[in-house]
């Protein structure tokens, strides 16, 4: 700074307090554009499948507007100066995904006419789910006005969170297996993912946890072979989340989940010590974890033998993945257009392979595109980390921001045969409650940290002002009291 | 702590970067390969939803295959106004079940992939109207087709009739009974598809199978034409004289060939043998040609063919074992193991009508571009290298088939016509006896400037049982058939 001024105070406020602006008017134009781009693409399905305009997409195109209104207003109130493009980031992610649902039912409902079988949309239980993701990101929001507090409970959320993905694990099959992958909790009438909340419930934990134990990482503990390793007491608690953790994931067959949670982990683990030998031994264990795992267990075997040479069983084994790359291969560069492909011949082309889906219509460009924006959501989180001022917000929201990138490489990278193929949904695309439920969730936490990080500092709290040393004080003139 | 999230940062950037780049791959270097990989069922559906080019009568544009809009996700139906009557000439083009018949042997055109079409699909692709495919002109004559089926299923018959223009080779009726109906199998209802498949399928006469040039049968006394020609072309005359006796024995062995009826023949010329059918007479001449004059002969009819093709594949016609003289006895009357396909004894009259040349027979006229202008014109070609016989024995043999004719029963005798024909009356199975036989008519008309060459099969007796003549069963069809391609013009 420059010269020091006459204002005693001045020298500490070295960023005066001035009205940052919140930018929400940029958000509401964001909005505005995701449900313009939205509601076009309602409008070109309906043109080649060659339908009259349905009241269907009106009703569509009103719900996902509503969900976006309030959203907006929620975030104006409770969150007024969160990064702008986060929520119409998932705004349009959630709503081309809800587009390309509504455009499978079309063809699932015509196979399902034509085979004279029962039929059950997926779209209108996806808006249904989205209103209830927007009531949890209201709650998130209202609840938890400021990232901080979460640390208080982080032990309870870890351990709600391990059991949350244990319990699948522990129920009997009838309870929590769909599809060979038991992975689920049924109640009554619907069932949910407890891992994809268990997700974020434990990423709270590491990042409390590793945000306390921090200053021990780095410091205490001995050296083997160059390496510090901290106290074990001190990294027990992790070693015994992170292995139960992927115990209880390969036991459920849940391969995806069990990737995404240790490239979590990793990373914050990383973060946390700034350490690469962290990511170093992470690997190195993964790989001998990965090496044991294809030994034991056949549908791993199978996962990875698919991956190589999907072509070695076109109709059996590698069904699912060549399919995906006919879908991929035939939309090609410019797709062929919204409505004019045939999706719906990739199995679970609504819910795991939804990427393929659009890779088939909207072709490499409009992939690409989805793809951006999904780069476009992280960053600007990874943004609200680098900015926010604590570190737990720090680690919590690079955890955040990294787990969409890091789910969006296993499952995109599994569809488009770049790595074996895991299931796991595509977050705000895929068709499927839990998973839109947690990640509403996820990105009320990003709002909040964004929010943190933003903030204009001292509106927060005064700092208590330095006394001077006596022998240098101005003379102060007191009035007298009368 | 900054300092690793911005790294992390980095890490998104280059896991999304390898995304993109495998993306790029698929998308764009492998895509052609996976766009075309004969397990995407893609490929094929869009070839269903493709306009597919029209089958249609050259001679008055009547539509046998058409292609109707729709609403449902293939966007076109193919339709079969002929129904069953043209089955036989169209095939079928189903979803479920590929296509067969004409709708397989001109696919390329028909769904518009043929190079030849390609500057038209150019031009589709510029003015963004999907692809259409191109038409194939049939030389079916309608009228002729119609006469022909109606008097085939008037009565339930099973077999075929083939006619043809003897003098271009042109098909002008082929005709299969009992005969399926193409619509249900292009049916956008899978449930109807299969129904009619399983239908189709498990009929136990077999409506799929087209009778007039996938089958062959023993050709009977409709044989004795190859006979003749071959033994004029040997040196005999018309009024060289021949066996009148009720039977023969095989040589060799104790068996017995006789006469239909056990009957002596009546007049003892070569002429009276082929008019009255004389079995013993033809025997003893098969016999003294020997194998190879009677298989040389046979040849140059276009028997022993094995790549004809109308371009729906013929199924070659032979003559079986010839090794010793009870073998060509019995084969000189079309018994033993001669096997033709109704279209080859069609060629037999064909050929006596063209003055002894054998032309190819072909069923497409010409191959159009979607716009109907002319891609490819089928111009009359010669089946075999040589001729069957010269055409002076041409004249003599079509003479004595008009003697036959002059014998033969059965209704729809008008002297107007003026047909030379030749009947048969050919036993099968393993029993022949007691096993009705089928019952064989080939003629062509006029006589004196022949339009029409045909052949009818009528399996096992139609009507009649044991008691069925080639004239009493199959005659009156052929004669109908004739009628209706010289009446309607």
């Amino acid at each position: 700074m420059g010269q020091p001024n006459s204002d005693p105070a001045g020298q500490y406020v070295t960023n005066p307090p001035r009205d940052l602006p919140t930018r929400r008017g940029t958000e509401l134009a964001m909005l505005g554009f995701a449900s313009f781009i939205v509601t076009a693409a309602f409008m070109l399905v309906e043109a080649n499948q060659e339908q009259e305009l349905s009241f269907a997409i009106l009703w569509y195109g009103l719900a996902y507007m509503a969900i976006l209104t309030v959203a907006h207003l929620a975030v104006r109130k409770w969150a007024p100066y969160a990064d702008p493009l986060i929520l119409p980031c998932v705004a349009l992610l959630n709503g081309l995904g809800l587009v390309m649902i509504y455009r499978i039912d079309l063809a699932r409902a015509e196979k399902a006419l034509q085979a004279g079988r029962e039929f059950s949309a997926n779209a209108p239980k996806q808006v249904m789910w989205t209103v209830i993701a927007l009531a949890l990101f209201l709650a998130v929001l209202i609840i938890i006005k400021d990232h901080r507090t979460l640390t208080r409970y982080a032990y309870t959320f870890g351990l709600v969170g391990i059991i949350a993905l244990a319990l699948p694990a522990l129920l009997p099959s009838s309870l929590s297996e769909v599809n060979g992958a038991k992975v689920w909790l049924k109640l009554g009438i619907f069932s949910i993912q407890p891992g994809e909340f268990a997700k974020i419930l434990l990423m709270i934990f590491f990042a409390s946890f590793l945000v306390s134990k921090r200053d021990l990482f780095m410091a205490a503990g001995k050296r083997v072979l160059g390496i510090e390793l901290p106290r074990a007491r001190d990294l027990g608690p992790i070693l015994i989340a992170a292995v139960a953790c992927l115990g209880i994931l390969v036991f459920e067959k849940d391969l995806g989940t069990s990737l995404l949670f240790f490239g979590v982990v990793l990373m914050m683990l990383y973060v946390a010590t700034e350490r690469i030998i962290w990511v170093v031994v992470g690997l190195s264990l993964f790989a001998v974890g990965a090496l044991i795992a294809f030994q034991l267990f056949t549908h791993v075997k199978t996962r990875v033998a698919n991956w190589l040479d999907p072509f070695a069983d076109p109709t059996g084994d590698g069904f699912q993945i060549v399919q995906a790359l006919f879908g991929l291969g035939t939309g090609g560069i410019g797709g062929t257009g919204l409505g004019a492909g045939r999706p719906e011949m990739v199995p679970e082309s609504s819910t795991d392979f939804i990427t393929a889906a659009i890779g088939e219509e909207l072709g490499f460009i409009g992939l690409c595109a989805i793809l951006m924006v999904y780069l476009i959501l992280a960053m600007r989180g990874m943004r609200s980390a680098l900015a926010v001022r604590d570190t737990f917000g720090k680690l919590l929201g690079g955890g955040l921001s990294f787990a969409i990138v890091m789910q969006l490489f296993v499952i995109v990278g599994g569809v488009t045969k770049l790595i074996p193929m895991t299931g796991i949904t595509t977050p705000f695309l895929s068709y499927g409650g839990s998973s839109l439920l947690a990640n509403y969730i996820l990105v009320a936490l990003l709002l909040r940290i964004s929010d943190a990080a933003r903030r204009p500092q001292t509106s927060a709290k005064p700092r208590p002002q330095q006394q001077a040393p006596l022998a240098e004080a101005h003379t102060v003139m007191v009035e007298r009291p009368k | 702590m900054n300092t690793p999230l911005r790294r992390v940062g980095v890490t998104m950037l280059v896991m999304l970067l390898l995304l993109l780049v495998n993306a790029t791959y698929v998308q764009f270097i492998k895509a052609e390969d996976y766009r075309t990989d004969p397990h995407n069922a893609r490929v094929l559906l869009d070839e269903y939803s493709r306009q597919r080019g029209k089958i249609i009568a050259a001679s008055n544009g009547q539509v046998l295959a058409g292609i109707e809009p729709t609403d449902d996700k293939y966007k076109f139906l193919r339709t079969y106004p002929g129904g069953a009557m043209y089955a036989p000439v169209t095939g079928f083009y189903s979803i479920r079940y590929g296509a067969g018949g004409m709708e397989r042997a001109q696919d390329e055109v028909l769904n518009g992939s043929d190079p030849r079409l390609f500057v038209r699909r150019l031009s589709d692709m510029v003015t963004g109207r999907d692809p259409r495919g191109g038409n194939v002109a049939l030389t079916i004559n309608p009228a002729v087709q119609k006469a022909a089926y109606e008097g085939m299923t008037k009565k339930g018959y099973t077999g075929a009739l083939v006619a043809l223009d003897p003098k271009t080779g042109e098909i002008l009726a082929m005709v299969s009974t009992p005969s399926y109906d193409p619509s249900a199998l292009a049916s956008h209802d899978g449930k109807e598809q299969e129904k009619a498949w399983t239908e189709f399928d498990a009929d136990e006469k077999k409506p799929m199978l087209n009778r007039a040039i996938s089958e062959t049968y023993p050709p009977g006394s409709t044989f004795k034409i190859v006979t003749t020609a071959a033994a004029l072309e040997d040196g005999m005359k018309p009024d060289s004289e021949v066996t009148t006796a009720a039977n023969v024995k095989l040589p060799g062995t104790n068996a017995d060939l006789e006469n239909f009826g056990g009957a002596t023949c009546q007049g003892n010329t070569l002429k009276d043998a082929l008019a009255y059918s004389c079995n013993t007479a033809f025997a003893e001449i098969a016999g003294g040609l020997g194998k190879d004059k009677l298989t040389e002969t046979a040849e140059k009819f276009g028997i022993g063919q094995t790549d004809l093709t109308v371009p729906m594949r013929v199924a070659p016609s032979g003559l079986g074992d010839l090794a010793g003289k009870p073998q060509l006895y019995q084969s000189g009357i079309g018994q033993r193991d001669v096997r033709l396909t109704p279209l080859q004894v069609a060629l037999l009259s064909a050929g006596v009508a063209n003055g002894g040349t054998v032309m190819k027979p072909q069923l497409i006229k010409s191959l159009l571009a979607q716009d109907l202008s002319e891609m490819e014109k089928f111009s009359p070609e010669e089946l075999t290298d040589d001729p069957a016989m010269s055409a002076s024995n041409a004249g003599v043999l079509k003479d004595m088939m008009l003697a036959s004719e002059a014998n033969t029963k059965g209704g729809g005798k008008n002297d107007a016509l003026k047909i030379a024909s030749k009947t048969g009356t050919a036993e099968h199975g393993s029993d022949p006896k007691a096993t009705p036989p089928h019952a064989w008519y080939t003629a062509f008309a006029p006589a004196d400037d022949p339009k029409i060459a045909l052949a009818v099969i009528v399996e096992s007796g139609g009507d009649r049982g044991l008691a069925a003549t080639g004239g009493t069963v199959a005659a009156e069809i052929g004669r109908s058939a004739i009628a209706a391609a010289l009446g309607g013009g």
